[in-house]
């Protein structure tokens, strides 16, 4: 049996989930023990029969360049399909999420309401979309780059299937009820440290995969990949340090207190932001816009003063977070000017990204996945001002706790953290499942439209919420008296929470376009439809 | 192919800049300079910055961090709004605090002070229960109209607010307590009181139930809410002879109320409020439409 051990293993994994169920210090934790064992079990069986998933095998399909492809791609594959998937989940739940804001009579109770389908949906978009294309990127990016196959062999497996059981531990808790309330951070101690195994799987695999490489350098792309790996583990760890009351239980307490663990959360927090979603993705986008655009990125200087600058400074930003609160004004301070100096080594990824274009500007009219790329660079830029905008200590007493937070994230993740992914998974696709083109442009292209639309809508709606909130909260009349309710205030957020809903629905139904197309492209079809105007016409530069 | 150390000089065709030398998967990287306006952005933010951190508490110390030269601090400044805010309120809230509430609703000045002031409170400690309008709703009195079941002048509503209703920690607050004729009256007797109750506000009502209803309600139920049916402020029995219903509309409602009937709960206010307050929230209960 090739898989025998893995397969063994499973078994084992299960057992003890089992015996974690009967023996389970409280029902929560035994609850969440069964649904460990059918996962497990689940595994198990399949590994038993070799159920083969690969849906790229069409019957009568010839498998003629990619066959004796030195690179290990079996497993981006699972990656690819598991972004797409968890993305329509996670756009899904956050549409629903929205429109309970709107109307609480949607908060069915007690699996399904606010409290537990929105560290769902956030963890949904941010780990299991987010996650899933990194991760998928980093191993399609670092072996191409490298002109080296995945280091470690199966471990690339392991540490897809390992993520994908972390997501669903991870969520199927949070229904349960299980969460240690750190914001981003909400799984149980056990689940953290299987997060912490697998990922340092990744690590093992990706730097083994540069230190094996067969190029004298490291491309740009995977010195952001490897900061993102590096300082996320730094931080997992550091921010989920917990004693657990049983190791049969599910509550944990931290091992921070008061202040010093507001402190650690936000750097922990904001860090997420920075490395997950700023640097990983800037990895991703060092690879796939000059290989879309055909183009050298603009400026080596530049790329390697921004990378430092920004691994340096990000780091300490975190305590903007807390302005106004228990927080000493001394950290509040260097939270704020470290955010407003990150200004110019974030827009640096801007600039690099958007001059790649420069020799190929008409491709932003003729090809929508390069229109994609350069509209979630521009969402990139306009995000990573405003954050340090929105750090500035008034500013901040204005935009604090107030629904413009929420736009400036969503602004960030849906065009910036979206667009990029979806631009990278229509690059790849075709590559690796060797279709000459994707099923169809058009369909891009609508999908382009439908995103953007829906950011705007999202973004527009929220700042004049987030504004309209913050002002009505700190309304005084002539006398000195405060003049609205706190309940005033959210009801008048009503009609913007449904507009906001519309907007994310739009983004949800250009992700459902984006699931169909990279369904019938991997499935073998091509849509009978007239090119993009321009598109054949332009000749490819000469090389 | 990408040279080893980058000897090889490989310039880029349409910009006519020369790359570093290094090609990863058709990849190359031009060697432009980093544009000027960035460069100086970056080091107009880093001066900015180190220049914040010189005016305002930024660097920790050995035992504390720099207070900054500007000597910022947000307690203190909380603490100072805290106190100009409370200053500019002050004058008026002794006047409130000394004045009896017939002088304040009569003195314009100082019963828009009270009126605002009383507004703030109710949305903070009222509105749970009567709305954020004080339009009430079934159980909990509406407080801009005329009927009210404790009294209606100011010092009235001040009483009720003060000391609240039915309320077992304060030995002054209102209570009365209505029996449940469940026990007393027939099921068939109910109803036709009910009928009767309803029959004195005009609207539609089983008639045939109305001749015997009057006569058990003049034998039960008039000793407290009067041979009208009008109601004792005194004993805090509502008025019944109004279409105006606290605790449900329509012939089923009344019954059921006076089979079991529903006693509801307000706490005194003047413990946890203090005097200024209460007084500022009954001039702004009086002021809303039905005050006497």
């Amino acid at each position: 049996m090739k898989y025998g051990l893995e397969t063994g293993l499973l078994a084992v994994g299960a057992f003890l989930a089992l015996l974690g169920a009967a023996f389970a210090h409280d029902n929560q934790f035994q609850a969440h023990m069964w649904v460990l064992f059918f996962v497990l079990l689940a595994g198990t069986v399949v590994m038993i029969r070799r159920v083969s998933f690969a849906p790229y095998r069409v019957p009568g399909d010839s498998l003629p360049k990619g066959a004796a492809s030195p690179y290990f791609d079996e497993v981006v594959k699972y990656g690819v399909i598991a972004t797409v998937f968890w993305g329509v989940v996670g756009f899904l739940v956050g549409v629903v999420v929205a429109l309970q804001l709107a109307f609480p009579d949607l908060n069915i109770e007690p699996w399904f309401n606010f409290g537990r389908m929105r560290p769902l949906h956030t963890s949904a978009v941010i780990f299991a979309f987010g996650g899933n294309a990194l991760i998928a990127t980093a191993f399609y990016v670092v072996q191409r780059t490298s002109r080296a196959r995945l280091f470690g062999g199966d471990l690339g497996w392991f540490v897809f299937w390992g993520y994908q059981l972390f997501i669903v531990m991870a969520a199927t808790g949070y229904l349960l009820g299980i969460t240690q309330a750190r914001e981003y951070a909400e799984p149980e101690w056990y689940v953290d440290l299987w997060l912490t195994v697998v990922w340092v799987a990744f690590l093992v695999a990706f730097l083994g995969t540069i230190l094996t490489r067969k190029e004298p350098h490291i491309y740009v792309a995977n010195w952001f990949f490897l900061s993102f790996i590096v300082t996320i583990a730094m931080l997992h760890i550091v921010n989920n340090l917990a004693v657990p009351v049983s190791f049969l239980g599910v509550k944990s307490y931290s091992a921070f207190s008061g202040v010093q663990d507001a402190l650690t959360q936000w750097w922990y927090g904001h860090n997420a932001v920075g490395f997950f979603l700023t640097a990983g993705f800037l990895g991703m986008m060092y690879y796939f816009i000059p290989k879309q655009v055909n183009r050298p990125v603009y400026s080596y200087r530049l790329s390697i003063i921004h990378f430092w600058a920004l691994i340096f400074l990000y780091i300490w930003a975190g305590p903007h977070h807390l302005h106004y609160t228990a927080l000493p004004d001394w950290a509040q301070t260097l939270g704020m000017v470290f955010s407003i100096m990150l200004w110019m080594p974030s827009w640096g990824g801007m600039i690099n990204g958007l001059m790649t274009l420069s020799g190929a500007w008409d491709k932003v009219r003729t090809d929508p996945i390069v229109r994609m790329m350069v509209m979630a660079v521009a969402f990139y830029g306009m995000a990573t001002f405003e954050g340090p905008m929105m750090s500035i200590r008034a500013v901040n007493s204005l935009s604090h706790y107030t629904d413009w937070t929420i736009g400036h994230v969503h602004s960030g993740a849906l065009g910036w953290n979206g667009l990029i992914t979806f631009g990278a998974i229509y690059y790849m696709v075709p590559k690796l499942w060797n279709r000459e083109r994707l099923y169809s442009i058009r369909m891009v292209n609508w999908h382009f439209w439908l995103a953007t639309l829906g950011i705007v809508v999202y973004a527009a709606v929220m700042w004049v919420a987030g504004i309209q909130q913050g002002l009505m909260w700190r309304e005084y009349d002539e006398q000195g008296f405060l003049v609205y309710s706190f309940a005033e205030t959210v009801a008048a957020m009503f009609p913007y929470y449904v507009l906001r809903a519309v907007g994310g629905g739009l983004f949800l139904a250009g992700a459902l376009i984006m699931a169909f197309n990279v369904t019938m492209t991997i499935l073998g079809y091509q849509r009978d439809e007239e090119a993009i105007p321009g598109s054949s016409a332009v000749a490819q530069p000469a090389e | 192919m990408a040279d080893k150390h980058g000897a090889e000089k490989h310039i880029d065709e349409i910009s006519g800049v020369e790359t570093t030398g290094h090609e990863w998967d058709g990849i190359r990287e031009l060697n432009n300079p980093m544009p000027r306006w960035w460069v100086w952005t970056f080091y107009a933010t880093i001066v900015w910055a180190l220049g914040y951190t010189i005016a305002y508490p930024a660097w920790p110390m050995l035992s504390e961090a720099t207070r900054g030269v500007l000597g910022y601090s947000s307690r203190a400044n909380v603490a100072q709004d805290l106190q100009v805010a409370k200053a500019a309120q002050t004058v008026y809230l002794d006047r409130i605090a000394a004045a009896p509430l017939a002088d304040i609703v009569a003195d314009p000045e100082l019963a828009q002070f009270a009126i605002s002031g009383g507004a703030s409170a109710f949305k903070v400690n009222c509105a749970q229960c009567h709305g954020s309008g004080a339009a009430g709703s079934a159980g909990f009195p509406n407080l801009n109209d005329d009927d009210w079941v404790w009294g209606g002048s100011i010092d009235e509503i001040y009483t009720t607010i003060a000391h609240g209703i039915r309320f077992e920690g304060d030995a002054d607050t209102h209570v009365s307590e209505m029996p449940a004729f469940g026990d007393m009256l027939q099921p068939e007797e109910i109803r036709q009181v009910a009928a009767y109750v309803v029959s004195l506000t005009g609207t539609p009502h089983d008639a045939s139930l109305v001749e015997p209803g009057k006569q058990l309600f003049a034998d039960n139920c008039a000793s407290c809410h009067g041979e009208d049916a009008k109601g004792n402020r005194e004993m805090g029995a509502p008025n019944l002879a109004d279409a105006i219903w606290l605790k449900g509309e329509g012939e089923e409602a009344i019954a059921n109320q006076v089979r079991a009937p529903k006693h509801g709960v307000m706490p005194a206010w003047l413990p946890r409020l203090g005097e200024p307050t209460v007084k500022q929230l009954a001039v702004f209960v009086h002021s809303l439409g039905g005050g006497e």
